[in-house]
């Protein structure tokens, strides 16, 4: 047995990553090249992909309308699979190997938790374009999602109202993860300053790709059998929702008698699912694809022509949501802030975001706080309708500002900004 | 509740006047459109309004509307004209005189919940004397028994000649009759809705159970008994259809695990190959139903409701082929090494759940369940889903036809006498190659018609197998490798004790109990549960 | 099986294995960092830090696959939870970085975020001393090491062979994972630990420090190289061999495997996690999917492609996978999971023993 071949090949392979490693180093200096982060095979792909897609598609319309600084766009797409330490280094290589100017990425809590590091330490800029728990604020970091009382607490004082069907006892459901558990403890804060008794909050959790709803939906009906009107506010995850909202068809629970509302699930959850059963169920957003207004139409209008010049799969049934809306919204406003900025420097474009205005596909003018790194939004109710859209049954009157730091949390009332 | 009962209540007084004129047969009021502007406010409260008006007027002909705006068929065009556009078919919402064409530009008009329970009542109410007997059921149970609501109960009662709505109207009256103020009337109500199954009819009695803070008039104190035994005679009898309802969660998550875990038993009992492919040939089995479902949709639209029938031979002939391409191209050179098909199987599954992304996207396909299996056995709070009782039973189907073919049929015996000594058998002249083509089909077929089954009960998207592997190789560790006696006593048992455990510890402890229990049980039986007698050393 | 050799008489290594292993050592611990740290951006021989970080992180991964090879390629056991023990360590060390960050992180909290959020007052027991280096240290090597034992003592007494074997593995990993996904076990939940500051006082960004743990893992390395190799060479290595090729017959000729099973089982589980400790801060993050099943498969898969049973065949095939991972990823996101599972299939069926099989029936031309 010899080794030394084998020692050959492995130094070839480390000259081949050698190589790799500094091929980067030479780019194009009449373009700026964009980073787009998200998961195109894996769990997370369901939901990534149509992100990805999104980002493609606003940076071909701003090319077409002449690029940004007279420079045309270019982006470099990777894929971090759905395993979070291949986002660090994927974040690693976009910023220090292809030099991007920003990043547009992540989805998951933990992808952010993971690339957030890298981020600081290289001071560059991710744009961050999901709902999430709140809790975090980096210089580094653009929030375009909704942050909790965007979105989760507007859901719930909906279901409280009268139109809402002023439910009195609380089913909090979730995958067993930050996200749910976050929510509902901010939730749970919440529904007891509103005068809500522990013995009507039920709170329960399913592991990652839980397929089995029965027995939760069984103590569900049990729940809300033992007397007053009884909403479930559900962070259920990804892939579960599927099994989750045609368990919840099946056993006959109707959206006028225990109404359930969720801050994962939107249209394109919803592709997944027969939704004539569930006519009525709820879902918070801060945009919906059914908005009508001019912007949305455009922005609507745009992803389907996109789809079809792209051939993307099932493109007759391809539907815009929330996080595809960030997404739009966030990459228009890095683009403002570079032109005022006249230049792609970190530093400057980070100066420039704040304040920056644009009129987004919900039909309102969303603007960039000047100092905590997150959108106003507006917050929408939509129902569940047959077609899998929704109809918006209530929203604020404008944009409200994200609190990262929930004030139902102890110990955040000192801190909302950077 | 209160706000919804307080509307019903108001609603009930129009709603009797509504029904004797019903009864007598004429319609009395006409309704305008200055009734229906309120449903174009953009206030709820506004069209609550309007709908109390239209309801109040009692005009049977409302119903037409009503039942559009439940339906999201009313229309508004910008003029503030309603139409009701119901399958292509357009009618004035007003007149309902059929209009040709459809306006250039018009709206949905819109409803919350709270206005959608409302026009459910109202509904029910015309309904409720309805000529079609399922109407009449549907109507009884949407009608919220209360003192006010209780002469309609009675007359329609008085009136009912179908049994079921007959039931389901007498436990309407009786819980309506509990808020009576006559101790005999309550007293007879409390003995007819003892027989109940209905938590909210406990949570009705429970009210009359707690014990006044003064003194209590005898008769009170007959009553409150009386409503004490009630509730507990209720409560014994959810008791059981709680444990009837575990009982039947588990047999369906059973069910689901054994038709998962058959495929690989095959496979891997006789042919030895650990097939990390084999939730790849579910995967195929789900998109085949959806494709069947998708060619019904455009080309058998007015047979949609059979297309899960034609699935079930397209996924597993889908799924067999391809699983029998595999067997010749790659799995076939492997045999004997069996550690090593772990590898290339492995990597077959990364390349069909790509492929499969690659042409159906990374999203989930809508799999509709057919109207017959949509919905489920009511036994009053316990339901038992169509489509759980359907895979039950189909996976008993298959399990039977898997059985029969094993023991009744040659190849079955060609495949036991390979999987028990495959020289012998090979010396005996069984074509083993063409034999292990053959299983590794009906394995993955069998995988392929998992496959079908799992699309009504869950999402269909390129992960759909990767979360089904790892419990499948349990089952099959579990029960015996090559004993499917042991996969199907292991994927009941499975299924049964994680059902029992879920409601007292949650989900996620369960699961990790469940593994826990798997790891010390191979300690006992390290050949899981029908370990092969024999006494050779190696096995 | 292959030529037998008398134990003891053959060297560890001939004279190139040495002088290759030298160069190795060399190159990583003398002409990386100098590449890395000395060398000007703007030159050509420039390393980045992506570059740095990469290639530990690969070198963490061979480790995990000798570790491995030793216990499937070596010995036949067959694991698919290898990553719960590599998770275990990085968990055991991330403990000891969260508790480094300080007053750092989002809360200014003496408390790790995490903690603060779930409202916690104060560390549980099992955090106590995690300040500690070297009691950190420990734990790296006890925790990965007493759970491999007890598995192992139960599984190998019962004489748990073959797939069962192997599924078992599979359950306990699937079991650690649920269980490190909850907020409440105290680890983080799904976001596990992220965001370290220092190690020992120096910045973990510090590129001084990036070069010191890419020495120290490719010296981990190579000292697992060498224990393999002397391991193998030796009789106690020959008798695992015999356990891989037939059980019984050793057992007849008055062995007892159970003891020589859970000692490689546990040398092995222990090696994997001191590699997941040297993982966690190059990469920055340890959360629970490092203890996903298909994590743990991947691991074999490593082993396989390199060829199992070879000294070398696993630290080529982890290289290989990760290397080609990490390139197509970029180049062809799209497409990546075709290469990867062609490559696969091509390997079981055309390289049944691995890269390292391949080259060295090549060397040897037709004389096998």
């Amino acid at each position: 047995m010899n080794r030394r071949h084998v020692l050959k090949a492995a130094a070839a392979a480390v000259a081949g990553a050698w190589m790799l490693s500094s091929a980067g180093v030479a780019s194009a200096a009449d373009t700026i090249k964009i980073g787009i982060l998200h998961s195109l095979s894996g769990t997370m792909a369901i939901s990534e992909t149509a992100l990805k897609n999104t980002a493609l598609m606003t940076i071909e319309e701003i090319n077409a309308k002449g690029g940004v600084l007279g420079k045309k766009l270019e982006a470099v797409v990777v894929d971090p699979a759905s395993n979070w330490p291949l986002f660090a280094e994927k974040a690693r290589q976009l910023i220090t190997q292809d030099k991007v100017a920003v990043v547009f990425g992540c989805w998951t809590s933990v992808s952010r938790k993971s690339v957030l590091p890298v981020f600081e330490e290289l001071d560059s800029l991710l744009f961050y374009p999901v709902q999430y728990e709140g809790e975090e604020l980096s210089q580094n970091v653009f929030y375009t999602g909704a942050a909790p009382n965007q979105q989760a607490i507007p859901a719930v004082e909906y279901l409280m109202s009268k139109d809402g069907g002023g439910a009195k006892r609380f089913v909090l459901l979730g995958t067993d993860y930050v996200y749910p558990r976050t929510t509902n403890k901010i939730l749970r804060a919440f529904l007891k300053s509103k005068g809500v008794a522990e013995a009507d909050i039920m709170e329960d959790y399913t592991p990652f790709g839980h397929s089995d709803y029965q027995t939760i939906i069984a103590k569900i009906k049990k729940f809300a059998g033992e007397g007053k009107k009884t909403a479930v506010i559900s962070t259920i995850n990804g892939d579960s929702n599927v099994p989750f909202y045609k368990e919840l068809g099946n056993q006959g629970l109707k959206a006028t008698d225990v109404p359930v509302v969720a801050f994962s699930v939107g249209e394109e959850e919803l592709r997944g699912v027969d939704t004539k059963p569930l006519v009525g169920h709820l879902a918070a957003w801060n945009y919906f694809m059914s908005v009508k207004n001019a912007e949305n139409t455009a922005f609507i209008k745009q992803y389907k022509a996109w789809a079809k010049a792209n051939n993307l799969p099932n493109l007759d049934t391809v539907v815009t949501n929330d996080p595809m809306e960030a997404t739009y919204v966030g990459i228009h406003m890095w683009k403002q802030a570079v032109e005022k900025a006249k230049s792609t420097d970190v530093d400057k474009v980070r100066k420039a975001m704040a304040g920056q205005t644009f009129k987004a596909p919900s039909g309102f003018v969303l603007k960039m706080d000047e100092t905590n790194h997150h959108l106003h939004k507006p917050v929408m109710i939509g129902e569940v309708q047959g077609d899998g859209q929704f109809d918006v049954v209530w929203k604020t009157k404008g944009p409200i500002r994200a609190q990262p730091w929930s004030p139902f949390i102890p110990g955040n009332e000192t801190k909302q900004k950077l | 509740m209160t706000s919804a009962l307080g509307r019903l209540r108001a609603l009930a007084v129009p709603l009797v006047l509504a029904l004797m004129f019903l009864g007598s047969g004429q319609s009395a009021f006409a309704f305008d459109a200055e009734m229906v502007s309120g449903l174009l406010s953009e206030e709820a409260s506004d069209k609550a309004d309007a709908i109390e008006k239209i309801v109040a007027s009692g005009d049977p002909t409302t119903l037409g509307l009503l039942a559009a705006l439940r339906d999201g068929t009313l229309r508004v065009t910008p003029d503030k004209k309603l139409f009701i556009k119901e399958r292509g078919v357009l009618k004035d919402a007003i007149s309902g005189a059929d209009l040709e064409a459809e306006p250039d530009e018009s709206e949905k008009v819109t409803i919350n919940n709270r206005l959608r329970s409302q026009v459910d009542s109202a509904i029910a109410g015309l309904r409720i004397f309805s000529k079609d007997a399922k109407e009449r059921l549907v109507a009884a149970k949407a009608i919220e028994p209360s003192i006010d609501t209780l002469p309609m109960l009675s007359k329609a009662l008085a009136a009912e000649t179908d049994a079921k709505v007959r039931e389901v109207l007498r436990l309407a009256e009786a819980s309506a009759k509990l808020q009576s103020p006559d101790v005999a009337q309550q007293l007879a109500a409390i003995e007819s809705l003892a027989a109940s199954t209905d938590p909210k009819v406990r949570t009705q009695l429970q009210a009359l159970t707690s014990p006044p803070s003064g003194t209590e008039t005898p008769e009170a104190a007959k009553v409150r008994t009386a409503a004490v035994e009630a509730v507990a005679a209720i409560e014994r009898r959810l008791a059981m259809y709680d444990i009837v309802g575990r009982l039947f969660t588990g047999v369906s998550l059973g069910s689901i695990l054994l038709l998962v875990a058959l495929g690989l038993a095959i496979t891997y009992g006789l042919l030895g190959v650990i097939n990390m492919a084999h939730g790849e040939m579910l995967m195929i089995g789900a998109y085949a139903t959806y494709l069947t479902q998708q060619v019904f949709r455009s080309h058998f639209p007015d047979h949609i409701d059979w297309y899960l029938v034609c699935a079930v031979p397209v996924s597993f002939a889908i799924a067999a082929a391809i699983g029998m391409l595999l067997e010749r191209t790659v799995i076939r050179w492997l045999y004997g090494r069996p550690l090593e098909t772990l590898l290339a199987t492995w990597g077959i599954s990364l390349f069909l759940i790509q492929l499969v992304r690659q042409v159906f996207g990374a999203q989930n396909v809508e799999v509709a369940n057919p109207s017959w299996m949509s919905g489920g056995i009511e036994l009053t709070n316990l339901v038992l889903p169509y489509n759980r009782i359907v895979i039950i039973g189909f996976s008993a189907a298959v399990l039977l036809l898997v059985w029969l073919m094993l023991t009744r049929t040659r190849l079955g015996l060609f495949i036991r006498g390979v999987t028990q000594n495959r020289t012998m058998a090979s010396c005996v002249g069984v074509p083993t190659g063409k034999v292990d083509l053959m299983a590794f089909g009906l394995g993955s077929g069998i995988g392929g018609l998992a496959g079908c089954a799992l699309s009504q009960i869950g999402n269909v998207g390129p992960d759909l197998g990767q979360s089904y592997i790892i419990d499948s190789f349990m089952v099959v560790v579990l029960g015996g490798v090559g004993q499917l006696l042991g996969t199907v006593y292991a994927a009941l048992g499975l299924g049964v004790v994680a059902k029992f455990l879920e409601p007292f510890i949650g989900a996620v402890p369960t699961k990790i109990l469940i593994l826990v229990l798997i790891i010390a049980f191979i300690q006992k039986r390290p050949q899981g549960l029908f370990a092969l007698k024999g006494r050779s050393v190696e096995s | 099986m292959t030529t037998f050799t008398i134990p003891g008489r053959e060297p560890l290594f001939s004279g190139k294995g040495w002088a290759a292993l030298l160069a190795f050592l060399l190159a990583s611990v003398v002409l990386v960092p100098v590449l890395f740290l000395a060398v000007p951006e703007s030159s050509p021989f420039h390393l980045s830090a992506y570059f740095v970080t990469l290639i530990g992180k690969i070198m963490c991964y061979c480790v995990v696959a000798v570790a491995m090879n030793l216990i499937w390629g070596y010995t036949g056991i067959l694991s698919l939870g290898h990553g719960v023990f590599f998770a275990l360590g990085g968990y055991a060390f991330g403990m000891y970085l969260m508790r480094m960050i300080g007053r750092e992180g989002q809360y200014q909290s003496d408390l790790p975020d995490f903690m603060v959020f779930l409202d916690w007052k104060a560390y549980p027991w099992y955090w106590s001393f995690t300040d500690q280096f070297w009691y950190s240290a420990l734990l790296v090597v006890l925790v990965p090491g007493l759970l491999a034992f007890v598995f192992g003592y139960f599984a190998f007494r019962s004489r748990i062979k073959g797939v069962y074997f192997s599924i078992i593995t599979q359950a306990l990993t699937f079991a650690f994972m649920l269980l490190f996904f909850r907020n409440d076990t105290g680890f983080g939940g799904n976001n596990g630990f992220t965001d370290f500051k220092r190690i020992l006082g120096f910045r973990i960004s510090d590129p001084g420090t990036r070069a010191t743990l890419f020495a120290i893992t490719a010296l981990y390395l190579a000292g697992c190289l060498v224990l393999t190799r002397a391991l193998i060479r030796s009789k106690y290595g020959r008798v695992l061999t015999a356990i891989r090729d037939s059980e019984s017959r050793l057992m007849f000729s008055g062995y007892n495997p159970l003891w020589f099973k859970l000692s490689v089982w546990t040398l092995s589980g222990v090696l994997c996690g001191i590699a997941g400790a040297l993982y966690v801060p190059q990469v920055g993050i340890i959360n629970p999917s490092e203890m996903s099943p298909a994590n743990s498969i991947e691991i074999a898969i490593w082993v396989a492609v390199g060829g199992r049973g070879t000294l070398l065949g696993p630290i080529l095939g982890a290289g290989i996978v990760n290397g080609a991972k990490s390139f197509f990823t970029q180049s062809f996101p799209e497409y990546w999971l075709f290469f990867l599972g062609i490559l696969f299939v091509v390997v079981t069926l055309f390289l049944p023993k691995g890269v390292a099989g391949w080259i060295a029936s090549r060397k040897s031309g037709d004389k096998t």
